[in-house]
């Protein structure tokens, strides 16, 4: 006998074409105007942050950064679905998310400065801290799906991953408890094509990254991630049916700057590729929906801008005023103070090697 | 350090077509560090390998390639991510020989970079060496200059056993050394006396023996400098004529205190040498918390004046 024992497709979504139309066969469903203009300020707003950060790290007034610049419709579309008490589990390039969901800009800048400190405030909006071992995350998400099933609050849990991402064991890993499990996690693949060097062609010979999901056993769906209104539409469903278990959305999308400031991507790409993204800019093409629909002028635009800018500013100053405490690096490692620590800290003090 | 580094692997692969150099980054990038830079397009890409984002994989694929006859150069891009292979290396790599009774030994060198100092994001400036050295059956070496970097890879390559190669980031740009051209090895498993004295043994490897260097030259101490340049095996030889000749020993490394490199070198000498000790043996190292974040970067490192203080302690017993 020969038949076939499975057969499976993922489908590909976009609703907001790269001139700003819409595609009428898609339902908007519930996006009106007002979180659509909430979606483009918020947009607009991490593309501000990134380049203050990128300017500042310049001046070596930051450590290391990797922007967003180019993917903020995949971060911005969930951010917006999401509910204030769904859970978010970043990577580190979820820069847009952190902000949409109300870090405040000052901690969110304290961190990438170098300081712990800047993750504090995470938890009060249902975020996980930033996580640098790639992919690590992912079962961390599932696990605290797993928490909310079991205790039954009703919350989703969000989770990002890069597409270098999903080539680690703890990934797969992640996927396929989640399967098991019947978890309500929604595993994000933000594709923006690279990691750092190596293109998305080299990181899987899969067609998508959406079908890794298949394996697992719980659905997938592939969706234009510069299309906002696409991503949105995804995430709401995946959270509305994520008592029914996992779900996989790979988003499209294009790291149009460097890996980090570390990174320099004229070893590796050409600019015809780097140009031929920025066509697709997820901000433009809202941007043009918006002017095409009249709910968005000039005016409106350069008020916007003035306004981000004196917060911003604003954030920088009280970040820059913040004075490290050495001693939370001993204070925070257990729920106690063992007494090696005690006496490394004390030495530390009463020596002055603190300076 | 990146220059030495690189133009050793050149000479491996141009010396033997079964190494291959595989990792993140390690092609057209020519690595985060640059060390690989340019090998890919010398030797092809079937010898200079960008793999996947998958540090498990890489180490086990490498295991995989040594044991069908290549000689795998795996890079990890920073210390901090090897645990994703951390498995492979315990399970694998430190004890392939063993279970085989010597029957299929695995010909390979893991890279990577460990140590702070320039100011990196979280997990980038770990330094993991003692997971390694308690892992048994594994070599362990970090280079502290470049002349040594070269010479180590070459020997780690030629020796027919796993090799855990750690690169301080500290050093890779720091300065600049003559190093000759051509293969040339240094031993490993054998330290190395960078300047002898008679009052005190300052035992160290990596970016703190340039630290520990200058502080003794700055206080014109007559201390012994004795670099470690392999961990694991320790040269205990030349660790305990040492203590025995000058009697008071300080050990520096930037890892963490608490079951560090220090404390085993310390038993070692309390077994062998402690009646000829006139003072306590002293370790200088980082506090016992985990890497912190670039920001209390300074306050975590082990600084010349904490290594300062320690001599002073040491020398008033
Ligand atoms: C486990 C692990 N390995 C390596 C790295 C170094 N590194 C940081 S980001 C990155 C590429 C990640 O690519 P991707 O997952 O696509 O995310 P992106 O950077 O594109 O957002 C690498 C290799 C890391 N942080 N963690
Ligand atoms: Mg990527």
């Amino acid at each position: 006998m020969l038949k076939e024992a499975y057969s499976g497709s993922i489908k590909y979504m976009q609703i907001l074409d790269e001139e700003g139309n819409v595609d009428q066969s898609i339902p908007l469903d519930d996006i009106d105007n007002e979180k659509i203009i909430r979606m483009y300020k918020l947009m607009v707003f991490a593309r501000a942050v990134d380049s203050k950060v990128l300017s500042l790290q310049r001046q070596g007034r930051m450590a290391t950064y990797g922007p967003c610049i180019g993917e903020e419709a995949t971060q911005i579309g969930a951010a917006i679905a999401m509910n204030p008490n769904d859970i978010f589990v970043p990577n580190f390039r979820q820069h847009a998310l952190y902000l949409a969901r109300g870090m405040p800009l000052e901690n969110f800048l304290l961190y990438w400065k170098g300081y712990e400190e800047g993750n504090i405030p995470a938890a009060k909006i249902n975020g996980m801290p930033v996580i640098v071992p790639v992919g690590t995350q992912m079962q961390h998400a599932v696990g605290l799906a797993f928490a909310q099933k079991q205790r039954k609050t009703g919350n989703a849990v969000v989770a990002y991953v890069g597409d270098g991402g999903t080539s680690e064991g703890d990934f797969y890993e992640a996927m396929n408890f989640a399967g098991v499990m019947k978890v309500p996690v929604i595993l994000i693949i933000e594709n923006n094509g690279w990691a750092i060097s190596v293109p998305r062609s080299r990181q899987s010979a899969a067609e998508t990254l959406a079908q890794k999901a298949i394996a697992a056993g719980i659905p997938g769906v592939q969706v234009d991630g510069n299309d906002v209104f696409a991503v949105y539409k995804a995430v709401s469903e995946a959270i509305r049916n994520s008592k029914d278990g996992a779900f996989v959305i790979e988003c499209i999308t294009y790291r149009m700057s460097m890996h980090t400031t570390s990174d320099d991507p004229t070893k590796y790409r050409s600019e015809a590729d780097v140009n031929e993204w920025k066509a697709r800019d997820p901000i433009l093409r809202l941007r043009k929906y918006l002017s095409k629909h009249g709910l968005w002028n000039d005016d409106m635009e350069s008020k916007m801008n003035e306004e981000y800018a004196k917060l911003i500013d604003a954030a920088v100053e009280k970040e820059e005023a913040f004075k490290p405490d050495p001693r939370s690096m001993f204070n925070s490692v257990y729920s106690f103070i063992p007494q090696v620590l005690q006496e490394e800290m004390d030495d530390a003090e009463a020596n002055n090697y603190w300076r | 350090m990146v220059t030495a580094l690189n133009n050793a692997i050149d000479l491996l692969l141009k010396e033997d077509e079964n190494v291959v150099v595989l990792g993140e980054d390690v092609g057209k990038d020519g690595g985060v560090f640059r060390v690989t830079d340019g090998l890919q397009a010398k030797y092809g890409d079937n010898r200079v390998i960008d793999t996947p984002l998958a540090e498990s994989a890489i180490i086990g694929t490498s295991i995989g390639m040594a044991l069908g006859g290549l000689k795998p150069i795996a890079e990890i891009q920073f210390a901090g991510f090897m645990y994703l292979g951390f498995g492979q290396i315990i399970n694998h790599c430190s004890r392939y020989r063993t279970r085989t009774r010597g029957t299929r030994s695995l010909n390979m060198v893991i890279r990577t970079p460990v140590g702070g100092g320039i100011r990196a994001l979280e997990h980038h400036s770990e330094n993991p060496e003692a997971l390694y050295a308690h892992a048994n059956g594994l070599i362990v070496v970090e280079p502290s200059n470049p002349y040594d970097a070269k010479g180590l890879m070459i020997s780690a390559m030629h020796m027919n056993d796993p090799v855990i190669f750690l690169e301080p980031t500290k050093l890779y740009r720091l300065f600049k050394q003559e190093v000759q051209d051509g293969m040339y090895e240094v031993e490993i498993g054998k330290a190395n006396v960078v300047k002898e004295g008679s009052k005190l043994s300052i035992i160290t490897y990596g970016t703190m023996t340039r630290i520990v260097e200058d502080v003794v030259s700055k206080k014109n101490v007559d201390a012994e400098i004795v670099d470690l340049r392999t961990i694991s095996p320790l040269d205990e030889k030349t660790i305990i004529d040492s203590a025995k000749k000058t009697g008071r020993v300080m050990i520096v490394h930037e890892a963490s205190a608490s079951f560090g490199v220090g404390a085993e070198i310390s038993a070692r000498i309390a077994e062998k040498a402690i009646f000829e000790l006139q003072a306590p043996i002293l370790r200088v190292a980082s506090p016992s918390i985990p890497v912190p974040c670039p920001g209390y970067e300074d306050y975590y490192l082990p600084n010349a004046k904490k290594i300062s203080n320690a001599i002073d302690k040491i020398l008033s017993v």
